[in-house]
């Protein structure tokens, strides 16, 4: 199947839905880790938006990206009470490299043991450098 | 058979419970999930006949199994953390098996929605409004008014749309909420439907609580036939911190850009799709079985002034025994930090305690004696917000700590109202500014001829300072909601007790 008909075919699983278009964004990101301007032409298409419309929405959120970027990434929490237990001075021990992404993100929700960092899901307490580059590594 | 418990909470196996999980399943013991007791420092914690074990790795089963080990606690039930609470929303956290429907019925769970269906409409609103519930998402509002407001407007269908948009630092109530006890939230959101003549509710959880959003499904799909024919759907939001302000939530479910709506309209009145709507936090509906199992005087009879019931205190940040506690309002700052918390993990002296989230004020260790209620905070200028209390210890430089907080409404600012959007980053831009102690010159725009009234003379410091409170002013009262209207509290608190960190010797007023 090609991507316009798997775009194609999210739209139509959500349509019956009240307020479809978050429940489709999500769905295309998480297929191709991206929504392109191709996905954003079908779906307004189908959901009778404008294209500025649907690109207003995902250019809004922050889950939503314009392109692709394979590597793994960490999304390191770097909110108040990851940075009352030394979340800024871990960051600056993260070595230069490329290979994985490093995305901040404001809570986890695990604010009593932070600092903090997830993968892929799975939530990691109580980093120091060591555990943290031991996590990028894995990843790398 | 040996039956061990331990916590399947995210923040549990943040901590590595699966592994330890594993090795008690390897060792031949009968591991149960359950709920976190909330003792966060402890995690993983085990339970073995109620005896406690923690902070454990997977190197400490043997010890555990062999009554050799150091990391004993004692009868978990007992111990002194969870024997100064009062937990009616969270009366079975750590006792019962999240997705058990079999735990929870046993718990009291459905009893609430039981009574309910047995009353009228009117009744159940009545008993939620003498309960004196107010909204726990911060601004709390009472919540019995707010449903009649809804059941009283003529307008269908209505909605339940529970906000488990939880964005604030500092804040986890909510999380182990759905993660630990999503059959209660159900039953909230179920008797909800009830009183107002809703028929369908939305649990909008943010898109960063995987494990909540799992959970939430999965009791929902468990308990659909028990609270039929009300029908609830998980709503994943999609990073967006403004997604928690309540009209901004609405947009993001019906498929917008998450901006904030100006109210009025009310939500109550045009909420979800234009119709009548009862937006609550989770830990809000989650306070409603219990008032109706065990009626409104139970749950009025504990609180303070007009702040009544129990609030779930999350003790957060630089703090050595973090967690949650919950507790009739009324319980000061400094008991909550120091006796409770401990005080910092670190060890160092408190220098600020941020109460409320990114939007709340840094207390300094002299507002310790503020009890925890909602207009005694307002009068020591601050907000209880969603009761996230976030220690930081001596180490602390607070003027980062105001630039992060107009930093933070920068980047998550909706754009729609103009104090936010730009206020915020000039904000930024002054406290640089202050920090280097510089002043400013008129710039190359200001000095054109033809800006006549533009100042021409360079600004001073304390200039600077007057004009970053002036702009706190503004933000304060000219923003359509609270992102913008009370990211000024942390800014100002800490410019008011800690001017010395922006440089600025002598206290701004």
């Amino acid at each position: 199947m090609d991507d316009a008909a798997r775009i194609a075919g999210i739209v139509a699983a959500h349509r019956g839905r009240e307020g479809p278009l978050l429940p489709i964004l999500h769905d295309v990101q998480a297929a191709f880790g991206h929504v392109s301007e191709a996905a954003i032409r079908i779906i307004a298409h189908d959901l009778n938006l404008s294209r500025a419309e649907v690109h207003g929405v995902v250019s809004f959120y922050h889950d939503f990206t314009p392109a692709p970027d394979p590597r793994p990434a960490i999304k390191l929490c770097r909110a108040e009470a990851c940075q009352a237990r030394g979340a800024e001075a871990l960051v600056s021990t993260l070595p230069a490299q490329d290979k994985v992404r490093i995305e901040t993100v404001y809570c986890l929700g695990l604010c009593s043991v932070g600092p903090n960092a997830m993968i892929d899901g799975r939530p990691h307490a109580r980093l120091d450098a060591a555990r943290l580059a031991a996590l990028v590594d894995g990843l790398a | 058979m040996t039956v061990v418990r331990i916590s399947d909470d995210s923040l549990a196996i943040a901590c590595g419970a699966d592994a330890v999980a594993a090795a008690f399943a390897a060792a031949g013991c009968a591991v149960e999930r359950v709920s976190s007791w909330g003792m966060h420092w402890l995690e993983p914690l085990a339970e073995i006949d109620g005896q406690g074990f923690g902070p454990l790795t997977a190197a400490d089963v043997a010890a555990v199994l062999a009554g050799s080990s150091d990391k004993a606690i004692g009868p978990v039930a007992e111990h002194p953390f969870l024997a100064r609470q009062q937990r009616f929303t969270f009366s079975r956290a750590g006792k019962t098996r999240p997705l058990s429907l079999e735990d929870y019925a046993q718990s009291g769970g459905w009893s609430g929605l039981r009574a309910a269906d047995l009353m009228t409409p009117e009744a159940i609103i009545e008993a939620v409004t003498a309960s004196g519930l107010r909204g726990r998402g911060g601004a709390g509002f009472p919540t019995g008014i707010k449903w009649k407001t809804v059941a009283d407007a003529a307008s269908n269908p209505k909605y339940i749309v529970c906000n488990a948009d939880e964005g604030d630092s500092g804040t986890f109530a909510d999380r182990m909420v759905m993660e630990g006890d999503p059959f209660m939230l159900i039953e909230g959101l179920a008797i909800a439907g009830l009183a107002v003549g809703a028929g369908r509710g939305y649990v909008y959880i943010r898109s960063e609580y995987p494990h909540a959003i799992a959970k939430m499904q999965a009791a929902i799909a468990a308990s659909a036939d028990l609270i039929a024919p009300f029908e609830i759907e998980v709503r994943v939001g999609a990073g967006a911190y403004v997604c928690g302000e309540e009209t901004s939530l609405l947009n993001s479910l019906e498929g917008k850009r998450g901006e904030v709506r100006a109210k009025p309209p009310l939500p109550a009145l045009e909420g979800l799709f234009g119709k009548p709507t009862v937006v609550n936090n989770v830990l809000t509906l989650a306070a409603v079985p219990f008032i109706l199992a065990n009626g409104p005087q139970a749950y009025a009879d504990v609180g303070f002034g007009r702040s009544r019931g129990t609030m779930p205190v999350q003790l957060a940040g630089n703090i050595r025994h973090g967690g949650l506690f919950e507790t009739g309002f009324g319980i000061t700052l400094g008991e909550l930090v120091n006796e409770i918390g401990g005080g910092t993990a670190s060890g160092r002296p408190v220098r600020a305690v941020q109460v409320g989230g990114p939007l709340g004020a840094y207390h300094p260790p002299s507002d310790f004696a503020v009890p925890i209620d909602y207009e005694s905070f307002a009068a020591a200028d601050g907000l209880i917000g969603h009761a996230g209390i976030t220690v930081f210890d001596d180490s602390a430089d607070m003027a980062m700590q105001a630039r992060f907080a107009m930093a933070f409404c920068a980047a998550e600012s909706c754009g729609k109202c103009t104090p936010c959007r730009i206020g915020s980053t000039r904000g930024v831009e002054l406290i640089d500014r202050i920090r280097a102690g510089a002043g400013r010159a008129a710039d190359a725009v200001e000095t054109l001829p033809q800006m006549r009234n533009a100042r021409k003379a360079p600004r001073t410091v304390a200039e600077d300072v007057a004009l970053l409170e002036d702009l706190c002013e503004t933000m304060k009262f000219g923003s359509l909601c609270a992102l913008g209207g009370f990211t000024p509290y942390p800014v100002l608190s800490a410019l008011k007790h800690w001017p010395e960190h922006f440089g600025v010797m002598e206290a701004a007023e």
